[in-house]
């Protein structure tokens, strides 16, 4: 009868799992007691970025910190959550994160679905080429380069719908595959938002190996997506923006972390009511 | 067997064998020259890029072993959750009523037929859009759910072809001593085709294993493979040496898994032999891992 | 409900013709690597035989997304191979089918190295007395019984290898997964319809393999 305790055993695996897993999918406000979460990138150095250590770095993760401590949430009463681009309105609609500070630009589909507060940061579509690569200086030369973005991103489709329609896109999962295939001459240039390009080029490891061209190839206000119609959120995450403009706060963020890339960044946004 | 394809080498054979052998070893060193010229040429070998391995034990503690465990959890639960789904599917299709065998056997082909990260994408939209699990757990439920559902029909496979692989003999005593036919199966028949089974079972696992990294790299799922992102983000693109480590972890994982499937086999077989009226040898072995070589 | 089909938006039909292609070009790839690797694996040169278990033990140990993705970043991105081609789309199916040949490679050995074992000792000793040499014992009596025994699970592999193919939407090839995937983005409203369509067309592709080398298992299986 040993076959009896094996599937008894079996059995009770299966429960004692799903109660483990199950056990986490119980927030459902975005803040659980007295922690709040918020969504980020956990891999764009300079925006936001899950370092070595188990903290998290970025200009978006000094935002969202800023603005907890405006609503009253000290550092550590932070819950950070991993917010990938497909998933971001998913996390806002499902309540899993109160609001999400991740490269989020503003745009009329993504207004459909969710609210968003900001802008905070105005940034353009750019190009990240080899520090020696002076061929590239305007969005023709791309014709007949080589390209590199991640898949499905606004940049990607942007370059093959209007930009250079003839150049050869390679889309791959994240921008740290494009940046070795930038390094080593696989392609010649990255592009998405120069804020992102210009946290890679910052890095330590990368610094005197990349530059930024500064072409602006778009317009992208960077915002802080939350649930559509909580107005009061919005409007208190707004004044928290504004008062990190005015006190000098946005200004020394963004010197600490595009300062070293010689990105040249615009001036702060006015936020829209 | 190889032995009996040629014969014990004599003089002249002897120095054939040492020519090929001095060939082969001047076009492997050819390759890995190239390939370790070219690594190296790309400053990929370069110490910096391997040292946070060795040196900095965070790239472990907040990459590395997170995703393992990731990686193995969800392997866990789908061979927790596919046996017991397989088992009672195999025994379904094994069933005297008509009714029962038929649409498991529609089931179990379908599920076969179709590759598992189709299963996994299908799953992960279904939780998108009908469920509210949250956003941390979607693609670790969407993984499972795939693998459960492609390799509890791998196992009902295994599981019919081990109860099939017993002498006829087994379930006509069973039935003379006036056992039902959940009996029969419980008590007399499933316990010997288990023995069968187990070393393809554990080979199952890794596949298993193996398939977990689709959806590290497809679904967003935070396993093992998906560490590369961030690791090379964080220590300046050394590509090939986190998917090197990567790679070897994942090696050393599987082969330990393989090399106890082996000597689970040897020592069942071992011990099938002092009741040798229970099994003739290797009956249904090539038939009870009919799905070995899948998986990705 | 099937309006998606024939919106134009989507190249159901280019896909799968992608997937046939990538499963073709892989097939008849690992059949000759595996043939070699099952060669050295039995031949009389120990250096050849540790080089050809070492392999398959290795990459039969490593998952295949693991071997594409290192295809992808560590040959292509890193080295520079690009296998001749010059667009993205057609670099990235050449390293899919790359990658395939030598994972699936190794499975060919396996099988073949099974059906080398149900080829009975005297068949080897009677070619060995007449005085073949290994190559030939290999190539005119073993092999030719090796594989006719080893139809059903080459058959095996094939279908295993032709799932795999939708790995290859992890480094970008445009096959059928990857283009379910975009559609289950896309068309939330459909998602049933869009799975149905997608199972169908593997189905479709594995079911008359299995079929066609299931009966010619049963011909040509040696008769003793």
């Amino acid at each position: 009868m040993k076959l009896r305790s094996v599937s008894a055993a079996a059995a009770a695996a299966v429960v004692l799992a799903l109660t483990a897993t199950a056990c986490g999918g119980g927030s459902d406000s975005g803040s659980n007691g007295d922690k709040i979460n918020i969504g980020i990138k956990f891999d764009q150095p300079g925006l936001g970025l899950k370092t070595p250590d188990g903290t998290y770095a970025g200009f978006d993760v000094d935002v969202a910190k800023y603005v907890a401590k405006e609503l009253g949430y000290s550092e550590d009463k932070i819950n950070w959550k991993q917010a990938p681009s497909a998933e971001r309105e998913n996390l806002i609609k499902n309540g899993d994160v109160k609001f999400v500070v991740a490269s989020y630009s503003i745009n009329d589909k993504r207004k459909k679905e969710v609210d968003f507060a900001g802008p905070y940061f105005l940034t353009h579509q750019d190009l990240l080429v080899r520090a020696d690569d002076n061929t590239i200086t305007k969005v023709e030369d791309l014709n007949s380069k080589k390209l590199c973005s991640v898949t499905g991103s606004t940049s990607a489709q942007n370059v093959k719908e209007k930009l250079a329609p003839k150049a050869n896109l390679q889309q791959l999962g994240g921008y740290s595959e494009c940046l070795t295939g930038l390094e080593n001459k696989a392609v010649d240039a990255l592009t998405t938002d120069a804020s992102i390009l210009a946290g890679y080029a910052a890095q330590k490891e990368n610094q005197g190996k990349f530059k930024l061209v500064g072409l602006k190839m778009s317009d992208e206000n960077y915002g802080i997506g939350l649930k559509k119609g909580d107005d009061e959120l919005r409007g208190k995450i707004n004044k928290a923006l504004e008062k990190m403009v005015s006190d000098g706060t946005w200004e020394k963020l963004v010197k600490e972390h595009f300062g070293p890339s010689g990105y040249k960044y615009e001036p702060a946004p006015k936020v829209q009511n | 067997m190889s032995s009996v394809l040629y014969d014990t080498p004599g003089p002249r054979a002897k120095r054939r064998n040492v020519v090929y052998t001095i060939a082969f070893v001047a076009v492997l060193a050819l390759v890995a020259w190239w390939v370790l010229a070219a690594l190296n040429d790309k400053h990929q070998l370069d110490a910096d890029k391997w040292s946070p391995f060795v040196t900095d034990s965070e790239v472990w503690t907040t990459y590395l072993l997170p995703g393992l465990t990731e990686t193995l959890k969800a392997a866990a639960l789908a061979i927790v959750i596919a046996l017991p789904l397989g088992a009672a599917l195999g025994i379904g299709r094994l069933s005297d009523h008509r009714w029962v065998r038929v649409p498991v056997g529609v089931l179990v082909e379908f599920f076969r037929a179709i590759p598992v990260l189709l299963l996994m994408m299908f799953a992960s939209a279904l939780y998108r859009e009908f469920t509210t699990v949250s956003s941390d757990f979607r693609p670790m439920y969407s993984v499972v759910t795939g693998l459960v559902l492609y390799n509890a029909s791998v196992i009902a496979e295994v599981v019919r072809a081990g109860v099939l692989s017993l002498p006829r003999g087994q379930g006509d005593a069973a039935v003379a001593l006036g056992m039902r036919k959940g009996q029969t199966m419980l008590y007399v028949l499933l316990p010997q085709a288990v023995t069968v089974m187990l070393p393809a079972l554990v080979s199952q696992l890794v596949v298993i294993v193996k398939d977990t990294a689709l959806g590290g790299a497809l679904l967003g799922f935070e396993d093992l493979l998906s560490q590369n992102r961030q690791i090379t983000a964080n220590y300046g693109s050394n590509t090939i040496a986190t998917l090197t480590v990567i790679a070897l972890i994942y090696i050393a994982l599987n082969f330990l898994l393989t090399t106890f499937a082996s000597r689970l086999e040897q020592r069942l077989r071992r011990g099938r032999k002092s009741p040798s009226a229970t099994l003739p040898a290797q009956a249904g072995a090539p038939e009870a891992k009919p799905e070995a070589v899948s998986g990705a | 409900m099937f309006d998606f089909l024939d919106s134009g938006q989507y190249d159901l039909l280019g896909a799968f013709w992608v997937t046939a292609q990538l499963a073709l070009y892989s097939a008849i790839g690992s059949l000759v690597w595996g043939t070699a690797l099952v060669a050295m694996r039995v031949s009389p040169v120990p250096l050849m035989r540790g080089f050809a278990t070492a392999y398959v033990n290795v990459v039969r140990n490593t998952p295949l997304t693991v071997v594409l993705v290192a295809c992808l970043l560590g040959l292509n991105q890193t080295l520079g191979v690009s296998l001749g081609a010059d667009r993205f789309e057609d670099i990235g199916f050449r390293l899919a089918v790359l990658g395939l040949v030598a994972y699936t490679g190794t499975f060919v050995c396996e099988a073949l190295r099974s059906g080398i074992n149900t080829v009975p000792p005297g068949q080897a000793e009677a070619a060995r007395a007449l005085g073949l040499s290994f190559t030939q014992v290999l190539r005119l009596v073993v092999l030719p019984q090796a594989f006719r025994a080893a139809v059903t699970p080459l058959a095996n592999v094939l279908i295993a290898l032709t799932k795999n193919t939708t790995v290859a939407a992890a480094i970008g090839a445009a096959e059928a997964s990857l283009l379910m995937k975009t559609m289950m983005e896309n068309e939330t409203d459909a998602l049933f319809t869009v799975f149905a369509v997608f199972a169908f067309g593997f189905i479709v592709l594995t079911l008359p393999t299995g079929l066609i080398l299931g009966w010619a298992a049963k011909r040509l299986a040696v008769k003793r």
